[in-house]
């Protein structure tokens, strides 16, 4: 079917449905399907090639009448990309390279045959469909239900699968004062990392009598290791948009805007294709679907500033200034962008939007705990054998994610944390592993649900040294506009700087726990006021490498490098390799004879370790 | 306001900043325009020229200090020219706890430059970042915007050759 004679055409509801009819009886959506993931993860391993080769050699196999190749948002495993999966029977295939299609062409997609080389392989067993994947079983996709299915580039494809069904409910069978009742019952909280719930938000908002009143969406995800938002941004764009129109319905806006991170090109692009496109078919713009609802979204990118990605920050960048918090309240509901209501959620809670008010916000309350309802995207990475994109149910034990999903730890190694909750968060440890992922749970532990990156961390890493990263990730993102912040933090880095140096003394954790009160209790902003927690947890649950750090000056993963003792062993056979390496000369001995390194002289480059062929050298 | 001095750096830089005029232009009835600008001119000439600068703050009716103040506050914008390639290291926590110091230390040998300057021959400027949330494929490296996956210290020179070329 011709797409373009439906541009300008959903004038209606009815007209919405009728489009959504002929896409689904259309030849393109019913023809069978390789889908290439184009997530910015497979992307960077190459996927685009992949894709490439697929268009050219199925044309050339006259087979691009019956089978066409698909472009999809981020399907997940990022880690063993780019992936690809044979739509007629759900075949998973990993790490593809241009070369291997071919194979998959001949063997596959003619003969019949699965291309064993490139399965997924668990414990030397491989395993051939994508729903038989422990990976994906284990999951519950709600709120990345199209990623993987639809070509985000491609409107058609989101109203095939049932998109802008949930607007079309809102506009025309709901008041404002409906929806956002539905969002309420549906318990619904903020994906940002607080938790608020959304639809008492949207309440405050829209009981504003103000006449203008704006709908922001933070999509600054700046938490170092998160990567939800950026996958919903570039894999299904559209439910972002709904979700915004929708809640710009209920509060009475009808003006957004979209704050994206620089980072994220790929995200912006894809944004700025699907706004584009809903407004040629006038799902953007005035009297939506004719109802006389108007709604216009623009995009404002960020410019690399950690601390935007707090709600008045995030304001104040949008209206052209340094992005600096300001005290709350008044809060944006009342007074936000430009000093009029606002409000400001984030990508992944737009994203659930559609689906509560499809299926009803009682029937969405089944999922999830007591007090947090629904599912949550976490960013899985670290030393898991499969990181990526992964959606559970809130509430699912942390167990399950780093072994049923994660497939355990990389590196043969023993799990030691798993930080959730970024420069705001803590590090979960082994005796807590069924700790159940939920906002209440999770802060008994000293960590937060935070906007959900979860990097899990073997014994090699150092807890002290995670605190001291996190700290020092503050101290360069604090915006300095309040001295406990700024000046606190600052002196919580040197404190734990001195310890990772050997130079700590006892006193010093009682130090950083007073620090840690008063920058927690007088920071103008959840930056701030959180800031302390990497330190706070790791002391909490790993106070005894701060101990060793401090009394016997040693770091027991060998990673504070001025603590750590480079030896050479009675194996050295004095071939003098080591010794031309050295950069400061701290290496003596004759030739043919053992060597020694000069432990005042040594500077811990570590250069003779990976020099040495006899495994002569060690560290510790 | 003093006149806009003509820029001294050739005609190239001169028709930059008469295409930059009108973008200022352009954008100058919108609502919170300066951030949008301050992008724009950073990615028509690399980094934001004396020049624009005066030139911004006077269409846009912004006090030069405000303008500085913008510009100062976001890692994204310089006031010193960068070179072709912009190098990244992710410092972000996956990258981190998989060895991107290392990955600093290696790009500053194999450039000979520190943080945050630029090579003699203009082609790399070195910086660090914060999550570019391609975490699966940790330690990773940006290359203006092209990512560089798993990468290790030893693959650091074969990835700058690769840009040399």
């Amino acid at each position: 079917m011709d797409i373009n004679k439906y541009m300008h055409f959903v004038k209606s509801p009815a007209q919405l449905q009728e489009l959504r009819t002929a896409l689904l009886s259309s030849k393109e959506y019913n023809s069978e399907k390789v889908f290439v993931c184009a997530g910015g993860g497979c992307i960077a391993s190459g996927s685009m090639k992949v894709k490439d080769a697929f268009v050219k050699q199925l044309l050339s196999n006259n087979l691009n009448e019956k089978l066409s190749v698909m472009e999809t948002g981020c399907l997940g495993p990022c880690a063993i990309g780019p992936v690809v999966v044979i739509g007629k029977d759900d075949t998973f295939y990993q790490k593809v390279r241009p070369q291997d299609v071919k194979e998959i062409i001949d063997k596959h997609l003619i003969g019949g045959n699965v291309v064993e080389g490139l399965l997924h392989s668990i414990d030397g067993k491989n395993v051939s469909k994508k729903s038989e994947l422990p990976f994906f079983i284990n999951q519950d996709k709600q709120v990345l239900r199209n990623c993987g299915k639809i070509d985000p580039t491609k409107i058609a494809d989101y109203i095939a699968v049932g998109g802008y069904q949930a607007l079309s409910k809102a506009l025309t069978a709901m008041t404002g004062e409906q929806v956002v009742q539905e969002v309420t019952i549906s318990g619904l909280r903020g994906r940002g990392g607080a938790g608020f719930p959304t639809g008492i938000k949207w309440n405050f908002a829209r009981k504003n009598k103000d006449a203008t009143k704006y709908i922001l969406c933070n999509a600054d995800e700046g938490d170092p290791g998160a990567f939800m938002d950026r996958s919903i941004l570039e894999g299904d764009p559209h439910s972002i948009i709904e979700g915004m129109l929708i809640g710009a319905y209920a509060i009475g806006s009808s003006q957004g805007y979209v704050y994206v991170r620089a980072e994220y090109p790929l995200a912006v692009e894809r944004l700025q294709i699907a706004i584009e496109q809903a407004r040629t078919f006038g799902l953007i713009g005035e009297n939506i679907l004719g109802t006389g609802f108007n709604f216009d979204i623009e995009i404002r990118k960020g410019s690399g500033a950690f601390v935007c990605g707090e709600e008045t920050a995030l304001i104040q960048s949008i209206e052209g200034n340094r992005g600096e918090p300001r005290p709350r309240p008044p809060f944006p509901a009342e007074k936000g962008l430009w000093n009029k209501p606002t409000v400001l959620n984030n990508v992944e809670t737009f994203s659930n939007i559609p689906l509560l008010i499809n299926e009803g916000g009682a029937h969405y309350a089944e999922k999830g705990t007591e007090k947090s309802k629904g599912t949550k995207i976490f960013a899985l990475a670290g030393t898991v054998k499969i990181s990526g994109l992964v959606e559970v149910a809130i509430g699912t034990p942390l167990r399950k994610l780093v072994y049923d999903i994660g497939g355990g730890i990389s590196t043969g190694k023993k799990y030691k944390a798993a930080q959730i909750g970024g420069p705001s968060g803590g590090c979960i440890p082994a005796e807590h592993l069924d700790v159940p992922l939920d906002y209440e749970a999770l802060n008994k532990l000293g960590a937060i649900m935070g906007s959900g990156g979860l990097i899990v961390m073997d014994e090699s890493s150092c807890m002290v040294d995670v605190a001291r990263f996190f700290l020092e990730f503050v101290q360069d993102e604090s915006c300095g506009k309040c001295v406990p912040c700024r000046e606190g933090t600052a002196r919580m880095k040197q404190i734990v700087d001195r310890i990772c140096e050997g130079k700590g003394e006892m006193k010093d954790i009682d130090e950083l726990e007073k620090l840690a009160k008063t920058v927690t209790n007088a920071s103008l902003c959840g930056l701030g006021q959180t800031a302390p927690n990497p330190v706070l947890s790791t002391l909490r649950h790993f106070r005894e490498e701060y101990i060793e750090h401090i009394r016997d000056k040693k770091c027991r993963t060998a990673v504070c490098k001025e603590l750590i003792v480079f030896e050479i062993l009675d194996v050295c056979n004095g071939c003098q390799a080591c010794k031309k390496v050295c950069p400061v000369h701290a290496i003596h001995g004759e030739k043919k004879h053992l060597h020694n390194i000069d432990e005042a002289e040594c500077i811990r480059c570590g250069l003779c370790l990976s020099t040495c062929k006899f495994e002569a050298i060690v560290k510790y | 306001m003093e006149k806009v001095k003509k820029c001294s750096c050739g005609n190239d830089e001169e028709g930059l900043l008469d295409r930059l005029e009108e973008i200022i232009i352009s954008f100058k009835e919108k609502p919170g325009a300066l951030i949008p600008v301050l992008q724009a001119t950073q990615s028509i000439f690399g980094y934001i020229p004396q020049e624009a600068i005066l030139k911004i703050s006077e269409i846009l009716n912004e006090p030069l200090s405000k303008v500085y103040g913008v510009i100062t506050f976001y890692s994204f914008f310089s006031l010193v020219p960068r070179g072709k390639y912009l190098i990244r290291v992710c410092m972000g926590t996956a990258c981190y706890v998989q060895g991107a110091n290392e990955l600093v230390t290696a790009l500053k040998q194999q450039l000979s430059i520190e943080i945050g300057e630029t090579t003699s021959d203009k082609l790399f400027t070195l910086d660090v970042g914060r999550c570019y949330g391609a975490c699966g494929l940790a330690p990773i490296i940006m290359v203006n915007d092209e990512v560089e996956q798993f990468v290790k210290p030893s693959g650091v020179k074969k990835i700058i050759n690769a840009y040399k070329k």
